[in-house]
Formats: structure tokens, C-alpha cells, sequence
């Protein structure tokens, strides 16, 4: 697994696309944040609200070629015929992309840090909270992503693919809410209950009020599990063409 | 070393692989051999655990490929058909890829070393392998395979796109590293596996047509292959008289050669030896016999032959299995 994750991030850091991805977090984070200090206020929570929607846009490019290239440069053999269980190649591949998103991690706490060096007052709780949140949500959309990389040869399908996925999990009910406005049907409630339930941006925002429900975290552990266990499947299957 | 047994494999309904079995001894080096779509790759990749098999059984050195795939893919090193390279790292960062992937134990830089320079790649070791040769891909492929050591080496067509010095040097080091490996290697060339390979194992449409040394093998089918012919003798007469032998599958007229004499070509069916009869026949004609000749098969003819769809498989199977009992048999006795 080691080998696979170092692979990875150098892969991640050599590339084009590593750079281009942390330079679009990088600016947009710096939009939003100096938005919201031009109002006066150095809370990050409503920053890292918008920020979703950056997550949302280069999670799919940083997950989209991590098995579908293998498949596609036949580079699978080699680690099929590896001494090495499948599950620890896709956990490999999983934390790497994890990891690499721990930088833009580090440039949300190092600015915090030096807000709080200027003497803004942080609210700790609510900013772990915001952390926190932030790295459940993207570890759950980089297990989908991966998910949907496992699935085919190609890097654009799987990220297009990605994107519509990610998009309905996590904007799920507002688009609900949009289809029944426009169509005035009334959705049950059971499916709107539903709908909220899963709703990755519902249990995200509970995150960054500083309330850490129990239910949200095994949520969101759940959804990973699940993902990476699909993963392993999908990966597995592939040998029984 | 490596035990197959009644291997299947089926892609949905295509049958890749029809109940094969071979087994390859401990350091032996064995060419796979068979044209396009006969299932070669498929056999490999079961064997390394990259596919799985519809049914049957793969070990090697006692461990299921299947149900024991740790150890049992610790002792290989596999070169697939199409070298299994990362374009954007370079030649070291692969190497010390595979190294940490495998998890190899022996000191990492020595290691590396060794086999780059046991396959002659130490120019292009800090090179990205996007920008190498084919040759140079196709020798970090091979340098793959041998990281870590490993006791088999399964190679799929590794010379295929060289140019003929480096067909020659891979096959060198080939015949090298089967002294102290047991090797697979796949190939559609005949004279390839004949120069290195101590076993031929010949595959045509999922299914083993024979099983034998590379030399029994040119020697035993050439024994079946056509003869050339100048009789003197009437050209209709007789032809129509070598064609009703038993034995013979046809009869072809060539070309006169001067005043009654005309040249033919006899081809047996496989499996006949028809020389006896033939010139029992003359004999009995009175027909004078101005030559006759088997005509030389070259290897690849040997090779179409095997695989030619128009043979009789089966017939051929039996003639070979045949031989080979009888060169068994011989070989017991000396
Ligand atoms: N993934 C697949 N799905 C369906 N059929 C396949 C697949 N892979 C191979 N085949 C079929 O299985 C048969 C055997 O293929 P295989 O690649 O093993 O042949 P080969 O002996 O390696 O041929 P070549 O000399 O061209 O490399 C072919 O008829 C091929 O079309
Ligand atoms: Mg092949």
C-alpha cells in the first residue's frame, strides 16, 4: 500500500493537472475568504460553504485516472500479478488522493492561523467542525470517484460520470425542491425524508455549526466503506471477464 | 514447477481456452507456441493470477494461483504482452516502484543494478519511459519481471517489435536466466523457440496440438511432408495411379521434363508415410524413377501446417502423440 500511495502522490505532484488543481482550490478559497473579510468578519464557514463547490469541480479530475488509466496503459497486470491484495491497492490509491488533498487542508489552517495572528477571534469548535466536515465530504466524493475509475478504461467518461453522481449526492434535495416547485407535485415525505437523509451537503453544513453528530460522522465513514468495498468488488470482477 | 490442469477459459461463449494441461519442470525453459487469438496470453494471464479461469486448476511450485495467489505470486515475474509501463515516471522510479510493490528484501540499489545491467538498460535509467525505444520499453519490461528474483519467469512475446540484434541479445539473455529460472515464454515464432526453449508446448485455438522437444518436433512432421517426383511415365496414367493410393492426399503435375518425363509433387495425408507404397507402386509400373525427394519443410511451413485450419487436427494429434511415444520408447531403451 505504501508503494502504491507514494506512486500516487509523485504522480500527483509531477503532473500538470496535481498543479492545476491546487492552484484552482488555492484561488478560489482566496476569492471567497477575501469576500468575506471585506465584510468584516473572519468566520470561514461561510467560505468553505462555497468551497464545496470547488471540491465539487476537481475531485472527479484528481479520481478519474487512478484505476481507469491502469486499465488503460495495462498497467493492472502488473499489479494483479503482484504479491499484493487488491484491497490494499485501492487503499493505496484512496489515501493518496486523500493526502493530496491534505494541502489544501494545510493552506486553510496556515491562513486561519494567520487571521488569528492579526487577532480575528476563531471560534475553535466550529472550526474543526469546518475541518473536519470538509475532509468527511471529500473522502467520501474521492470514494466515489474512484467507484466510477474502477468502472472503465477511460479517464473522461469516468469523470463525467463522477460529476453527475456527485452532484445529485450532494445537492440531492434542493434539487427536489427545484422539481417540485416547477412541477407543483408534492413529493411524499417518506421520499423527501429520504432524500434529506442522503443528502451529502445537509449532513456537511450540520458539520460546520460545530456539532459533531454521531449520526453524520458513521454516515459519511459508511459511505466510504461502502465505496471502497464496491471498489475492491469492481477491481476483483474484472479478472472474471 | 508449474502444474496446469484441464485450464478453460471462456469469454462469454468464445472458448479462448479448451481444457489444456501442461506441466513445466523446475529450470526448464518452455516456448509457447501459436498464432494469433490461439490463447496464448490468456493461458499467462490465468497462470499470474491477471484472469481468472472458467475451470481448472493453475500451481506453481505447489501453490494455487486461485486460492494461495500470495505466494504463489511472490515467485513470479510476468512481462504481459504489452510491457506494463508507467510513461510519466522514469526507468528508476519504476524500477524502485516495482521494488517497493513487491516487497523485495534484497538491498534495493545493488538490486537494481544488477538487473539493469544484466539487461543492458544503465543509459536510459534516468530517462522517462514515455520517450524510450520500443527495444528499451520492451528490456524495462523484462527488468520488471526480474525484480525481486523471482524462481518463474512468464514472458508474452518478448522480442516481438526488436530489431534482429536485439531479438538475438534478449534471446541470450533469455537462454541465461533459464539457467537459473524456470521461463515461459510465448512466441509465433518457431526458430525463436527452437534457438531457446528446452520444450515446445503448441497452441492452436484454445487447444494443445502437441507437447514435445523442439527438434523431435521439426523432425517428426517433416517425416509427413510432400515429395517431389520425376517419373517416366504417362502424365495422365499416372497420376490417376498415386492418387488411388492410400495415403495420399493429392497429386500435383509441375512440369515436363523432356521427352515422357514429368515432374509431380505427392502430398500425404498427415501421419502417412507414404514413401514404401510410392515406390512399390513404380515397381510395379515399371515406371523409371528419374528422382525423388522430400521436399525440405522449412520450420515455418512445420508451423502453418500445425495450425492450418484445413488439417486434420485430430489425425495430426495422433501422429504426434504417436512419435512421441515411439521417441519415449526409444530413449527408454538406450
Ligand atoms: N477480454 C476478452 N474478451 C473477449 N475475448 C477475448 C478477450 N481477450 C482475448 N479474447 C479472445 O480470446 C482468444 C485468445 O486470445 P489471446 O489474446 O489469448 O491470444 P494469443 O494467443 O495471445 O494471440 P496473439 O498471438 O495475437 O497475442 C482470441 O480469440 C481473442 O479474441
Ligand atoms: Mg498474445
Amino acid at each position: 500500500m505504501k508503494a502504491i500511495i507514494k506512486r500516487e502522490l509523485k504522480a500527483y505532484f509531477t503532473s500538470p493537472l496535481g498543479y492545476a488543481v491546487l492552484t484552482v482550490l488555492a484561488f478560489f478559497f482566496g476569492i471567497f475568504y477575501t469576500m468575506y473579510l471585506k465584510n468584516g468578519s473572519a468566520d470561514m464557514t461561510n467560505v468553505l460553504y462555497l468551497m464545496v463547490l470547488a471540491l465539487f469541480v476537481v475531485i472527479p479530475l484528481l479520481t478519474m485516472r487512478l484505476l481507469a488509466n491502469e486499465r488503460r496503459q495495462k498497467t493492472d497486470q502488473l499489479l494483479m500479478s503482484a504479491p499484493v491484495n487488491i484491497s490494499m491497492i485501492v487503499l493505496g490509491k484512496f489515501f493518496a488522493a486523500l493526502l493530496f488533498f491534505c494541502v489544501f487542508f494545510v493552506e486553510v489552517i496556515v491562513f486561519n492561523f494567520v487571521y488569528l495572528f492579526f487577532g480575528a477571534t476563531i471560534d475553535w469548535l466550529v472550526f474543526l467542525g469546518n475541518i473536519l466536515g470538509m475532509l468527511f465530504l471529500s473522502a467520501a466524493l474521492i470514494t466515489i470517484g474512484l467507484f466510477i475509475s474502477a468502472l472503465t478504461e477511460d479517464q473522461v467518461v469516468a469523470a463525467i460520470a463522477t460529476y453527475g453522481i456527485s452532484l445529485i449526492l450532494l445537492f440531492m434535495n434542493f434539487f427536489m425542491d427545484i422539481f417540485s416547485m416547477i412541477t407543483s407535485i408534492t413529493v411524499p415525505t417518506a421520499v423527501s425524508e429520504a432524500f434529506d437523509w442522503i443528502c451529502f451537503y445537509t449532513r456537511y453544513q450540520s458539520f460546520t455549526q460545530g456539532i459533531f453528530d454521531l449520526t453524520n460522522i458513521t454516515f459519511f465513514i459508511s459511505v466510504i466503506a461502502v465505496f471502497l468495498f464496491m471498489t475492491v468488488r469492481v477491481v476483483d470482477r474484472k479478472r472474471w471477464a | 514447477m508449474i502444474e496446469v490442469k484441464n485450464l478453460t477459459k471462456k469469454y462469454g461463449s468464445h472458448l479462448a481456452v479448451d481444457d489444456i494441461s501442461f506441466s513445466v519442470n523446475d529450470g526448464e525453459i518452455l516456448g509457447f507456441l501459436g498464432p494469433n487469438g490461439a490463447g496464448k496470453s490468456t493461458t499467462m494471464n490465468i497462470l499470474t493470477g491477471c484472469l481468472s479461469a472458467t475451470a481448472g486448476s493453475t500451481t506453481i511450485d505447489g501453490f494455487d494461483v486461485l486460492t494461495d495467489p500470495f505466494e504463489a505470486k511472490r515467485k513470479l515475474g510476468y512481462l504481459p504482452e504489452q510491457p506494463p509501463l508507467y510513461p510519466d515516471m522514469t526507468v528508476r522510479e519504476y524500477l524502485g516502484f516495482i521494488y517497493d510493490l513487491k516487497k523485495v528484501k534484497m538491498p534495493k540499489g545493488p538490486h537494481i543494478a544488477e538487473i539493469c545491467r544484466l539487461v543492458k538498460i544503465q543509459e536510459v535509467y534516468h530517462r522517462l519511459i514515455k520517450y524510450l525505444s520500443k527495444g528499451y520499453k520492451q528490456r524495462v519490461g523484462i527488468a520488471q519481471a526480474l525484480i525481486g528474483n523471482p524462481r518463474v519467469l512468464i514472458l508474452d512475446e518478448p522480442t516481438v517489435g526488436l530489431d534482429p540484434k536485439q531479438i538475438i541479445e534478449i534471446r541470450n539473455l533469455i537462454r541465461m536466466l533459464g539457467k537459473t529460472h524456470t521461463v515461459i515464454l510465448s512466441s509465433h515464432i518457431l526458430p525463436e523457440v527452437q534457438a531457446v526453449c528446452d520444450r515446445v508446448v503448441v497452441i492452436n485455438k484454445g487447444r494443445i496440438i502437441a507437447d514435445d522437444t523442439p527438434d523431435h518436433l521439426s523432425a517428426n512432421l517433416s517425416d509427413d511432408h510432400s515429395l517431389s517426383l520425376i517419373l517416366e511415365a504417362d502424365k495422365k496414367k499416372a497420376m490417376d495411379a498415386i492418387q488411388a493410393l492410400s495415403g495420399v492426399k493429392s497429386v500435383s503435375y509441375v512440369r515436363s521434363h523432356g521427352e515422357n518425363a514429368n515432374e509431380f509433387v505427392v502430398d500425404p495425408v498427415v501421419g502417412y508415410d507414404i514413401r514404401k507404397p510410392l515406390f512399390e507402386l513404380m515397381r510395379d509400373k515399371d515406371w523409371a524413377v528419374l528422382q525423388l525427394r522430400s521436399n525440405q519443410m522449412s520450420l515455418e511451413d512445420i508451423f502453418l501446417r500445425l495450425t492450418d485450419d484445413t488439417t486434420d487436427t485430430a489425425v495430426l494429434e495422433r501422429s504426434l502423440k504417436r512419435r512421441k511415444e515411439q521417441n519415449e520408447q526409444e530413449g527408454a531403451q538406450e
